[in-house]
């Protein structure tokens, strides 16, 4: 079969022959070159949301303060995401590079990686790595540790501010925003908090400069993106595609030929339908992703999906708010009573309404984006969600 | 002195004594026996100077860091859209025969409890499910009989 989407290889490329040499030569330069470059090169990070990663270092460089953290979001929680495992499993280097990049520009001595207590199993390995990688910072002269925390399985605490709270050795309870990390983080001093792929960008950046890696991508969307392929698809996986692609050369590429929608950024994400293919762009000036694509056939029904979804957030909701404590649940219990005949069809437009307050009052990003998944599949998918 | 004095003080001398210790010194304990009991939170809560209720809080809120007791081999079976399209029932109910107990339950000579979980970040490779730390995908109802009766052969 042809290859329809362009296939990168600079996250997952080769390492250096020299063990940590782009750290090395980064460590000579000047922390607003090496600033600069980020801004230059569009990286935004590779979470989902999107924030310029070179700003976020800018604000927590720019901090008088002399206790500063760099932590590595290794909370992979998002239905359909798995790139970060497979990240931190082949090129652990380039995410402790990465860090250790920050730590540089931003003035930190102590970074952390927050890894998913789903993945344990990869604590081994990592601390293997972790060793050599402080052999190195210590030849290269370079007061920087790092240590790993786990998780024990809250979906949430892959939100920032829960996750410090985790750290921190409480409920992983979202805080309010302002302050944001930059100012107030890891024990309220400023850290800077980004995805792994996000510090592995940083030195593929810091290795090809800002102009070639501007060579890929969009005008809002530079450089290339782990997508974590999954659902109906003959093949399954993980692959480093440019960003900023036409969905539909996404399904031609990975779907199994009845592919009737696309949900793009996982259970917090939006759900395309196959008449909307061809206008949509994978990137941030159309769906943003975090890397999850989970690819539905005909023979799906987008009522499981989506009761699915819900009852994930219903039981990953902290609990902390009541739009989202409560939101999740009845936006459930509503469409199992429309599905039973229990309420008129006309009650999806309430549920509709509930999931946009939701979207406005609740404290942080999961409840806010309980409607992105929603009302893309009621809307698009009434008819399931009645018959 | 309740049954696990010496554990918990322990995992404090290795992790210390200040808040951000809690979820390591949690996570030991559950290392150790599979489930953290209401004895082991007090003791924790003393030795951290911390309230019980802010112990408890801590510990009930990650699903992972069981407070009721669970087997020696605690399975998660992943319940997400992907594994549930891709044959999570069968699976479910394959392991629910063989061990004889139902989602939720420990079998009675304590080796195994039997949970689902959401996502465990390996849809490519659905359905999938967690024993203990180890992670089990591509999962049929054939390879299920060969993983379960390995354990049960273990001690």
């Amino acid at each position: 079969m042809a290859e329809l989407v362009q296939r990168v290889d600079l996250i997952f490329g080769e390492y250096s022959d020299e063990k940590y040499k782009v750290l090395e030569e980064t460590l000579s330069r000047s922390n607003e070159d090496i600033i600069k470059d980020l801004l230059n090169s569009g990286l935004k990070g590779r979470g989902g949301a999107g924030f310029p990663t070179a700003m976020k270092w800018k604000y927590a460089a720019e901090q008088p303060v002399k206790e500063k953290y760099v932590v590595c979001n290794a909370d992979e929680g998002e239905p359909g995401t798995f790139k970060d495992r497979e990240i931190l499993s082949k090129v652990p280097r380039k995410v402790f590079s990465g860090m250790a990049i920050c730590a540089k520009v931003i003035g930190a001595k102590k970074g952390f990686i927050y890894l998913r207590g789903e993945y344990r199993f990869m604590l081994p390995a990592l601390q293997v790595e972790l060793k050599e990688f402080h052999v190195y910072a210590k030849k290269l002269k370079l007061d920087f540790t790092i240590e790993i925390k786990m998780g024990s399985g809250a979906y949430i605490c892959g939100e920032e501010s829960a996750l410090f709270e985790s750290m921190e050795g409480k409920r992983g309870e979202p805080r309010n925003k302002p302050p944001y990390p930059t100012v107030s983080g890891y024990l309220s001093k400023p850290t800077v908090i980004n995805n792994v792929e996000t510090f592995v960008n940083v030195v593929v950046i810091c290795r090809i400069g800002p102009v070639q890696y501007r060579k890929l991508g969009t005008q809002d969307s530079r450089g290339s993106k782990v997508f974590s392929v999954s659902g109906d698809t003959p093949k399954p996986g993980i692959y480093e595609l440019e960003l900023g692609m036409p969905l539909v050369r996404f399904v031609e590429e990975f779907g199994d030929g009845d592919t009737k929608a696309v949900q793009v950024g996982g259970a917090s994400g939006f759900c395309v339908p196959m008449k909307k293919f061809k206008d949509t762009i994978i990137g941030f000036e159309g769906v943003p992703t975090g890397g999850s694509m989970m690819i539905f056939n005909s023979s799906r029904s987008m009522y499981n999906v989506l009761h699915n979804y819900l009852g994930f957030f219903e039981e990953e909701s902290c609990g902390q708010c009541t739009p989202c404590r409560v939101g999740c649940q009845q936006l459930k219990k509503g469409i199992e009573a429309v599905k039973r005949g229990d309420k008129p069809v006309v009650y999806l437009d309430q549920l509709m309404k509930l999931s946009e307050t939701m979207k406005i009052t609740a404290k942080c990003g999961l409840g806010q984006s309980v409607a992105n998944s929603f009302s893309s599949i009621v809307n698009n998918f009434k008819e399931e969600m009645i018959y | 002195m309740s049954p696990n004095g010496n554990l918990i003080r322990e995992l404090v001398e290795k992790h210390g004594r200040s808040r951000t210790s809690l979820m390591p010194i949690l996570q030991g304990v559950v290392e150790r026996q599979n489930y953290i009991a209401d004895y082991d939170l007090t003791d924790i809560a003393k030795e951290l100077d911390l309230s019980a209720a802010q112990v408890y809080g801590t510990a009930t809120f990650y699903s992972f860091l069981d407070t009721v007791p669970r087997g020696k081999y605690i399975i998660r079976v992943c319940k997400t859209i992907t594994c549930d399209m891709h044959g999570k029932k069968t699976i479910v109910q394959t392991l629910e025969n063989m061990l004889k107990i139902k989602v939720g339950e420990t079998t009675q000579n304590k080796k195994f409890t039997l949970l689902e979980t959401n996502c465990l970040g390996w849809c490519h490779k659905s359905p999938a499910m967690l024993i203990n730390d180890e992670p089990y995908t591509e999962l049929t109802p054939e390879r299920i009989h060969d993983i379960i009766a390995d354990f049960m052969n273990k001690s």
